[in-house]
């Protein structure tokens, strides 16, 4: 795995290096450059959970809000008590902090889908998505309805992408791994894997954990690059967006979801005066994809088992 | 009442980086250029490499596209949930920009006005601002009727020292971002004030209940200063429910109200929810005044109310059947431009936020951002359609309040309550 | 004591409505073994087919009055029980033979592009409209309890159409057939029963119950949008899994108990605020410690 070790550090290196020219930029641009390495991040774990496991988890945007509301009200408190030199350590420790507390929400959803499938499991991870809104919203250390405003600007281009580069890797990483093979087994069929020895539960409750942990780390991106969080943001069509990245990129197929990350979030800019017509547009592509091309749209020659 | 509303104004011009070849290749990404690269790179790692590809082209900005008119942007929320108030706002401040072009425009030129939906989702309103005054070039920002959306892009404004004005977010914490944010509209604590005392001194309420819509954040937070009124007039509170905005059924909060018997209930709520409420609270038998804030004013109020909401009270910030000729000539030019449509509140704020933002450019006489905020915060005696406005330290609009009554099927003014 | 009463009135017509709803979840999860997530959105079309066929009623049978709503609703239950068939035909079908999770996935695509679709300008628009006064309405004062004429008619109706459908599930040719397709599809079909005519009978049937329940609902709360079936949808769903999905008697045994609870917990000053998050509580809990629900038998999948 050096080769991907070095993929690895050459995307870091070069995210750092163009983040530093950040300043050039057009700040809209940049803006939409680094939506795009938070929903590849988000794209990427969920598409661990529901493309290379198999779950079908409908409250990403929950595992998103623990994350972010955790990261940001660290580095509201933190921040002013330390020296602006720490600022990255601080905003590290934040991000780190916000994935720990969603992996553990993520716990909370793995252990009830140990009994659950399919459709069962969809709606108890959108409950549990609803459950955290309904939470955040009676929440008043973090602002409640009226939302968390004044959270610091840490998220930059070189945040955004090393810490994409780095859950591209993970993932990967997993899935290649003798280890991560589990994962497809369970995919593929939970009955035959299990005779195989493969603890069915071991790997549904991995992938959640893990799933969320990234979820949580781009919350927190989320909640620096925004700047303001609001529980309404992280409704029942948020998850469904990501849903849709993965879909669109092929379940399980991690180059094609970081290509559908891409599109989908440079797409609604491209047709912003077709934005009415937006989410009719969605609905109608899983659909379509569901009937014609259930494999994704950016899945070409490669047989499915392969985990890249 | 949708059917003459186009998305973006005509004055809007086609996005000129259409034609920008850099620009055309990021579009092209969405094309089959992306098949093409991927192909290219599909070694054994090559995601990464391939979101830096898409970087690396979309690296080189595209700026603005030069404008001969003064670039104006507004966000609003013309689709979605929210979408009601929204289109009423922007179609006012619509009103507004097309009769200032009609007029000459402002300094010897015209004024280009660019709307920006955000859907009334949360997330959104961060791109289009960006959009709006990275790309577009825009040297002031009108927006919008939700607090929080209007919180999300202050931080934006205040970073590219752009002056915003928001026709109607009434929390005041969307001032306090910074000195570049300015409002038109009253706040949530004089509000939540004007309705305390109406409550206390005109109802002669001893004891009262509130009833708070715990989505909302313009709910919760007039709540909460109609409470710490009611707490200063030494009224008693005796049951604080909640509800989730949307929701269809409130007989359990209701029968909960009625069983600690107030005298009137305060319900800070929009007014689909408000005239449902209205609906079972009368079926409870809980016939005693409900009171509200400008969420409540629309026609649907009634529409779906009907003799439901009946002799309630609400405050807001103007009635369209007040006698000053300023708002005789706006209510006049806004039912003929919109076929007969009466403007609501969010229309006149609309209205209000355009002219008083091109009334600072005027004053500025030039369109430097930061001239226009000077101007901005120097406003006084402005005579707007809702009323007199002058801008106090906190940037926010001193002006006043009216009470208004659903009297016949219709809201008839009552009185005028002065900051 | 008058309190604890009228919370009970109030939870039992809230609990009916999700009754009504979550015994067309259960029928078409009996049958087909998915979830018809397109069902809280064929209730809300129900509801604004009345909506746009109550002027037109009106001129031949003045409303409010008992003989046109009658005529309202059986041609809304129409109107939907054709949605319905044609949303079967034309997304569920041409998937039977794919894994459950992407008939899962389409039914999810299938549910927002109706709510999408409906909420654009050119269609039904977002806003909320108001609904007409079908029936005469009346309150029934008992001491310091209400009970309005509208809540009677909900629980009347969901007791007579559970009892219908009980008896077309049990009694009839047509629900032997749906018990048999329901037990194993395969075998069915080999006894000569025309799988693709019972499927459409039954989401024909569901589409059916739910524009009855979206009326009701409607009458209910005089405001109607293109999202109004989501929450009841989902309040439903989790009443069909309470009670056992795929069991009549259970789901509406689940919609009462869930009625009644969120409608309790609605009226104490601390917990309304909850209100949003206690349905889903239940669901996690009650999928945790009784997958089957209440009424329900535990399958066991065979290899």
């Amino acid at each position: 795995m050096t080769g991907a070790k070095r993929w690895l550090i050459a995307g870091i290196v070069l995210a750092v290096v163009v983040s530093i020219f950040s300043a050039q930029f057009n700040r809209y641009h940049l803006g939409i450059i680094i939506d795009i390495g938070i929903n590849i991040i988000l794209a990427v774990s969920l598409n661990l959970i529901n493309g290379h496991t198999g779950q079908f988890s409908l409250g990403h945007a929950g595992f998103m809000a623990v994350g972010g509301y955790t990261a940001a009200k660290i580095s509201l408190v933190v921040s002013p008590m330390l020296p602006p030199a720490l600022q990255p350590m601080i905003f590290l420790f934040a991000l780190l902090a916000g994935g720990g507390l969603a992996a553990l929400a993520g716990l909370g959803v793995g252990i009830p889908s140990l009994r659950l499938r399919g459709d069962y499991l969809a709606i108890v991870t959108l409950g549990f998505g609803e459950i955290i809104r309904v939470v955040v919203q009676n929440m008043d250390s973090v602002g409640a309805a009226s939302g968390l405003k004044g959270i610091p600007k840490y998220t930059t281009l070189g945040w955004a992408f090393s810490l994409a580069a780095v859950t591209i890797y993970f993932v990967t990483a997993l899935v290649n791994s003798t280890y991560g093979r589990g994962f497809i087994a369970v995919s593929d069929d939970e009955v035959a894997a299990s005779s195989m020895g493969i603890n069915p539960v071991r790997y549904k409750v991995t992938a959640f954990v893990t799933g969320a942990f990234f979820a949580g780390i781009a919350g927190g991106l989320y909640a620096h690059h925004k700047q303001f969080l609001s529980p309404t943001g992280f409704d029942f069509l948020k998850s469904i967006d990501i849903v849709v990245m993965v879909i669109l990129g092929g379940m399980g197929r991690t180059t094609g979801v970081v290509v559908a990350a891409i599109l989908l979030t440079l797409l609604p800019e491209v047709l912003r005066q077709f934005s009415e017509y937006r989410m009719i547009i969605y609905s109608l592509l899983i659909i379509v994809l569901m009937m014609a091309r259930p494999q994704g749209l950016f899945t070409w020659n490669r047989k499915k088992g392969g985990a890249a | 009442m949708l059917s003459e509303f186009r998305p973006c104004s005509e004055q809007v011009k086609p996005h000129a980086d259409f034609e920008n070849p850099v620009c055309a290749c990021i579009n092209g990404i969405s094309s089959l250029s992306a098949r093409l690269v991927l192909v290219t790179f599909d070694a054994m790692f090559p995601r990464t490499l391939f979101a830096f590809a898409a970087i690396s082209i979309l690296i080189v900005s595209c700026n603005q596209p030069g404008s001969d008119g003064i670039v104006i942007g507004e966000f609003a929320s013309l689709t979605g949930k929210e979408a009601t108030f929204g289109i009423s706002s922007h179609e006012g401040t619509l009103l507004a920009v097309e009769t200032l072009n009609a007029a000459g425009g402002v300094l010897g030129k015209k004024i280009d006005l660019l709307t920006e939906d955000n859907q009334s989702k949360a997330g959104e309103t961060s791109n289009v601002v960006n959009k709006l005054i990275s790309k577009d070039g825009a040297v002031a920002i009108l927006g919008e009727v939700a607090s929080s959306r209007s919180l999300e892009a202050a931080p934006i404004c205040q970073q590219n020292g752009i002056p915003m004005v928001s026709p109607a977010s009434t929390n005041p914490k969307v001032t306090e971002t910074g000195d570049n944010i300015f409002r038109v509209c009253f706040i949530d604590p004089f509000q939540g004030t004007v309705m305390a005392n109406f409550v206390t001194k005109t109802l002669n309420a001893k004891k009262v209940a509130v009833f708070t819509d715990v989505k909302s954040d313009y709910s919760k937070g007039l709540a909460k200063f109609f409470k710490e009124g009611l707490a200063k007039n030494g009224v008693q509170i005796v049951a604080e429910l909640d509800f989730n905005g949307g929701d269809k059924d409130f007989k359990a909060q209701l029968t909960a109200i009625k069983s600690a018997a107030p005298d009137a209930v305060f319900i800070p709520g929009y007014y689909t929810d408000v005239a449902l409420i209205a609906i079972q609270a009368k079926q409870l038998g809980l016939n005693v005044p409900l009171c509200g804030g400008d969420g409540w004013e629309s026609q649907t109020l009634l529409d779906i109310g009907k003799t439901a909401v009946e002799g309630h009270y609400f405050s807001t910030h103007y009635a369209s059947d007040a006698a000053s000729p300023n708002v005789q000539a706006f209510v006049a030019a806004y039912t003929k431009r919109y076929n007969g449509k009466v403007p609501d509140a969010m229309a006149a704020l609309g209205y209000d936020s355009a002219m008083i933002l091109v009334d600072a450019i005027k004053r500025a006489g030039s369109t430097d951002s930061k001239a226009i905020r000077d101007a901005l915060a120097a406003t006084k005696d402005f005579e707007a359609v809702t009323g007199k406005i002058a801008i106090n330290a906190q940037r926010d609009a001193v002006k006043s309040a009216v009470i208004l009554q659903v009297k016949d099927g219709k809201f008839k003014y009552l009185e005028t309550v002065a900051p | 004591m008058d309190w604890l009463l009228q919370q009970l009135i109030n939870g039992l017509a809230l609990g009916s409505i999700y009754a009504l709803i979550a015994l067309g979840y259960t029928m078409v999860y009996g049958v087909l073994r998915f979830i018809n997530f397109a069902h809280a959105d064929v209730l809300m079309l129900g509801a604004y087919a009345a909506y746009f066929l109550a002027p037109a009623v009106n001129s031949i049978f003045p409303l409010p009055s008992l003989t046109g709503t009658l005529i309202i609703v059986l041609l809304s239950a129409m109107i939907c029980a054709a949605i319905g068939i044609l949303i079967e035909i034309l997304a569920y079908r041409p998937l039977r033979q794919r894994p459950r999770l992407t008939v899962l996935i389409t039914a999810i695509g299938v549910s927002l592009f109706i709510e999408f679709t409906c909420q654009h300008k050119a269609v039904f628009g977002a806003d909320t409209k108001p609904f007409p006064q079908l029936l005469p309405e009346h309150d029934f004062h008992l001491g310091g309890l209400v009970i309005g004429s509208n809540d009677l008619v909900v629980v009347v109706t969901t007791l007579l159409l559970l009892g219908g459908m009980w008896f077309i599930v049990q009694r009839t040719k047509m629900g032997t057939a749906m018990r048999a397709v329901s037990f194993n599809q395969q075998a069915a079909a080999l006894m000569g029963i025309n799988i693709n005519r019972i499927i459409s009978f039954t989401f024909g049937l569901g589409s059916a119950l739910a524009a009855v329940a979206g009326i009701l609902y409607a009458l209910k709360a005089p405001g109607i949008d293109p999202l109004m079936g989501v929450q009841p949808g989902l309040r439903a769903f989790i009443a069909a899994v309470l009670g056992g999905i795929g069991n009549l008697p259970g789901a509406a045994l689940g919609g009462l108990l869930l009625g009644l609870l969120e409608t309790f917990a609605g009226g104490i000053s601390g917990l309304s605020n909850y209100r949003d998050g206690i349905a889903f509580a239940i669901l996690i809990l009650i999928l945790l410690f009784k997958p089957a629900g209440l009424l329900g038998k535990a399958t066991i999948e065979k290899v």
